[in-house]
């Protein structure tokens, strides 16, 4: 498993429930400044890259309107639509094209649901409808982990503390060494094949990362919070697991006098390979917009007390664009363009190609990177990435269970300790 | 409920479109085709006076009625954004006039009332609207008794108007007395049907009493003139004592009824609604402490305002509907410290109680779960 730093940092209370405000940066010792982009920009530049930003997220927030609203509710409609149409089909698997079609609709339904609807909603980018349906805060979405947690660890922790080593817990996941500075772990040998997997069952990785047994684990966490996650998910998983593999097959018993006795079977496999499709289509998305090669990574030092012209070049340094038709980024919930969902988590998905055009402004401007390809060239750098970073580094500093390792990370554990005891004396 | 609507709303129909409710796929086919939640078209737009419209609704399935007095949560989208707001129901309850099923709301607009404006000008017949059920104590008791003031100022008529439509249509047989106070007849809701209602035999037999008063521009031979006042009741031989009293209007109006009653020790013949959330008049300088904003790590000077406004001074948008203090959208949970509703002037201290900000402005030190 991955490493964890300790926190000597203060994390200050951010709601989450609360998308309209900018999220906090990290805060530490007064007097330190970030030295994020500090490389490439001086901090006068940075500063004014922060306003221009602001003032092109404002000019989107104070234009937000029906059209707006029309869009997600169509989007909505077709998606029921596609649900609906999907699961009457599965009860026809004696007609093979009808039952295929089927499970793609569902499929694609779920897909829908899942990206341009329920992380969009849940993100508050409809909240200023104030219609309940789109509710960023009354919002379940379809898929075993339940929004309250994947809030948490999504909106607030992921998007507040994009690629800081020790901090956002999405770098790997706990799980893959997606990053040179990410210390190596034999299991580190294993990162395609697992990732492989977490691709066919990635709504359940998303679950379980969700309940934050890390956390819980590593003492960061109380045991009552980490019991209501694991009640949350279970009553989360119960509801997904009975909807889909019990009561659906079950309203195909009453065809089986009709049919054949393995229909109710082949409606619960049609559900199964849908959430699949879903689940190998999310993983994609979500793999191409973090981990290609490219994608820089920060640590708690450089990044405390950065400025908002800071947090955005930390924003747009650490994701990755996915280029494409129209119907491409709707099937990806506008993730394709991951570099503007970072910059501006909270405004509608579907504003995000005319937000680029700002972006890409912006990134000439200041000789900047903008990390994007089309799905073929970011997976390939995903696939390239995991790979590499699997593999022993002949650095043993990076060898987690190194002993050099294990002496460099008690070195800091007292360092940090003593610089405590300072300044507890002082 | 229909044994299709009873099926819809059942349980294992809930499980087969979770995380979903049945409505959010019945929509696909009618908007108007829900279980739970309540839909009405707007039939008919009736413009009372310059600024007062009444708003004729054919609600759904779901719609469970409403006992005269209540008020619902009236839900109207304009550029994308629903906007909710809190009227009262102002049809007789047996709905014989409107026909069947159908209610009516009236409303009066207010100078920078958003949705009260566009009811006045912009809402047309055939607009989907979204309502809550109907709710509010302020109603009717079961059996009616014989002696029943119905008070009202301005558009706090709405509620009893109700009342005075389902008495007149149930052929309540007891002595009504009906008093408004209205600043003149052309600010005055339903004129005309008070006029044809007064001059009516059959209540004047009935003992029914329907008298207006125009405080600014009182007509010639007026029976009152002038504010509520304790004469007004004698003239009219209504013995607070004995009378169960509804009253609806401006704060004010409810303040000289409710000491008249408290000096006579007749409080629990009262029945009060409020219709406008009176402002905070705490001074800045009198507001004390801090409003400390948990969840968010956020704190605030107390500046008087009521929590909601605070929270959203403070850059937080928590939810809200109605912001007069009965749609319970806005209701949070308060950690500690003291809050005075702002219409009532009760002032709650518990610790780890719930509070609708809207309608609360803390008292000294306060701390609430936003």
């Amino acid at each position: 498993m991955s490493h964890h730093h300790r926190r000597r940092t203060t994390v200050e209370a951010y709601d989450a429930s609360d998308h309209n405000r900018a999220p906090l940066p990290l805060v530490g010792d007064a007097g330190q400044t970030a030295t994020v982009g500090l490389d490439r920009m001086t901090a006068e530049q940075l500063d004014e890259f922060g306003r221009e930003l602001d003032d092109v997220r404002q000019r989107v927030l104070d234009d937000l309107g029906q059209a707006d609203a029309d869009y997600i509710r169509r989007v909505i409609k077709v998606q029921r639509a596609l649900d609906v149409v999907g699961r009457i089909a599965m009860f026809f698997p004696f007609v093979l094209p009808v039952f295929v079609a089927g499970i793609v609709l569902l499929g694609i339904s779920k897909i829908l649901e899942n990206m341009e609807i329920g992380h969009n909603v849940m993100h508050g980018q409809y909240d200023w409808m104030n219609d309940p349906l789109v509710d960023g805060r009354r919002y379940e979405w379809d898929n075993v982990a339940p929004a309250e947690d994947w809030k948490h660890g999504h909106n607030y922790i992921h998007h507040t503390y994009t690629n800081i080593h020790g901090m956002d817990r999405d770098i790997g996941y706990n799980l893959f060494r997606v990053d040179a500075e990410q210390p190596w772990y034999p299991s580190h040998r294993f990162n395609l094949p697992l990732a492989f997997l977490l691709m066919l069952f990635f709504e359940w990785g998303v679950m379980y990362h969700g309940v934050e047994l890390d956390e819980y684990l590593g003492g960061r966490m109380s045991k009552a919070e980490f019991t209501a996650r694991k009640k949350r998910a279970l009553q989360k998983v119960r509801r997904q697991m009975l909807k889909d593999y019990v009561l659906f097959p079950a309203l195909a018993l009453p065809l089986v006098p009709f049919t054949a006795w393995w229909v109710p079977l082949a409606v619960l496999g049609g559900n199964l390979v849908a959430n699949v499709i879903r689940n190998i289509w999310t993983f994609l998305v979500i793999f191409c917009g973090h981990f290609p090669a490219d994608v820089e990574t920060f640590t708690e030092e450089e990044a405390q007390n950065e400025s908002r012209g800071q947090w955005y070049f930390r924003q747009l340094l650490g994701s990755a664009n996915i280029t494409g038709r129209p119907l491409f980024h709707v099937m990806t919930g506008n993730l394709s363009y991951q570099i503007e969902h970072h910059l501006f988590p909270d405004i509608p998905a579907r504003r995000y190609p005319e937000v680029a055009k700002d972006v890409h402004r912006l990134v000439e401007k200041y000789g900047l990177t903008y990390n994007t390809g089309r799905l073929s060239k970011q997976l390939g750098s995903v696939v390239h990435q995991l790979s590499v970073m699997g593999r022993k580094p002949d650095d043993p500093y990076l060898v987690g269970n190194s002993p050099e390792s294990k002496a460099l990370r008690r070195a800091k554990r007292e360092a940090a300790k003593r610089a405590e005891e300072d300044r507890v004396t002082v | 409920m229909g044994i299709t609507r009873k099926a819809l709303a059942s349980r294992p129909v809930a499980a087969l479109a979770s995380p979903r409710s049945v409505d959010d796929y019945l929509d696909l086919v009618h908007p108007m085709l829900t279980v739970h939640q309540v839909r009405a078209r707007v039939v008919e737009v009736v413009r009372e006076t310059d600024v007062a419209t009444t708003v004729v609704l054919a609600p759904n399935g779901a719609w469970r009625g409403f006992r005269p007095g209540q008020h619902v949560e009236f839900g109207v989208e304009v550029e994308g954004r629903r906007r909710v707001r809190v009227f009262s129901v102002s049809s007789s309850a047996h709905g014989r006039r409107r026909g069947n099923g159908r209610f009516s709301v009236s409303v009066k607009a207010h100078p920078d009332g958003y949705v009260s404006q566009f009811l006045n000008q912009g809402l047309v017949p055939g607009t989907l609207v979204h309502l809550s059920q109907a709710d509010g104590e302020f109603v009717l008791p079961d059996v009616v008794p014989d002696d029943l003031l119905l008070l009202s100022g301005g558009s706090g008529i709405t509620p009893v108007m109700s009342m005075l439509r389902t008495l007149h249509e149930s052929g309540h047989r007891g002595r009504v007395t009906f008093l408004h106070y209205a600043r003149a007849r052309s600010d005055e809701l339903f004129s005309d049907e008070l006029d044809e209602l007064a001059g009516l035999d059959e209540l004047a037999d009935a003992g029914v009493r329907i008298v207006r008063v125009y405080t600014r521009e009182p007509e010639p031979g007026a029976e009152l003139t002038g504010r509520f006042d304790l004469d007004h009741l004698r003239r009219l031989g209504v013995d607070p004592n004995r009378t169960l009293t509804y009253v609806c209007g401006p704060a004010g109006l409810i303040a000289s009824v409710r000491e008249t009653y408290d000096a006579l020790g007749a409080a629990d013949r009262l029945r009060a609604e409020y219709f406008k959330v009176p402002a905070v008049d705490l001074d800045a300088a009198d507001a004390t402490g801090t409003l400390t904003f948990a969840d968010s790590g956020t704190a605030a000077d107390n500046t008087g305002a009521t929590v909601l406004e605070q929270a959203e001074a403070a850059g937080l948008s928590p939810a809200y509907g109605c912001r007069m203090g009965v749609c319970n959208t806005c209701a949070v949970k308060k950690n500690h410290g003291a809050v005075r509703h702002v219409i009532t002037g009760e002032i709650s201290a518990d610790t780890d109680e719930t509070v609708k900000i809207c309608v609360q402005v803390p008292v000294g030190d306060v701390d609430v779960a936003l």
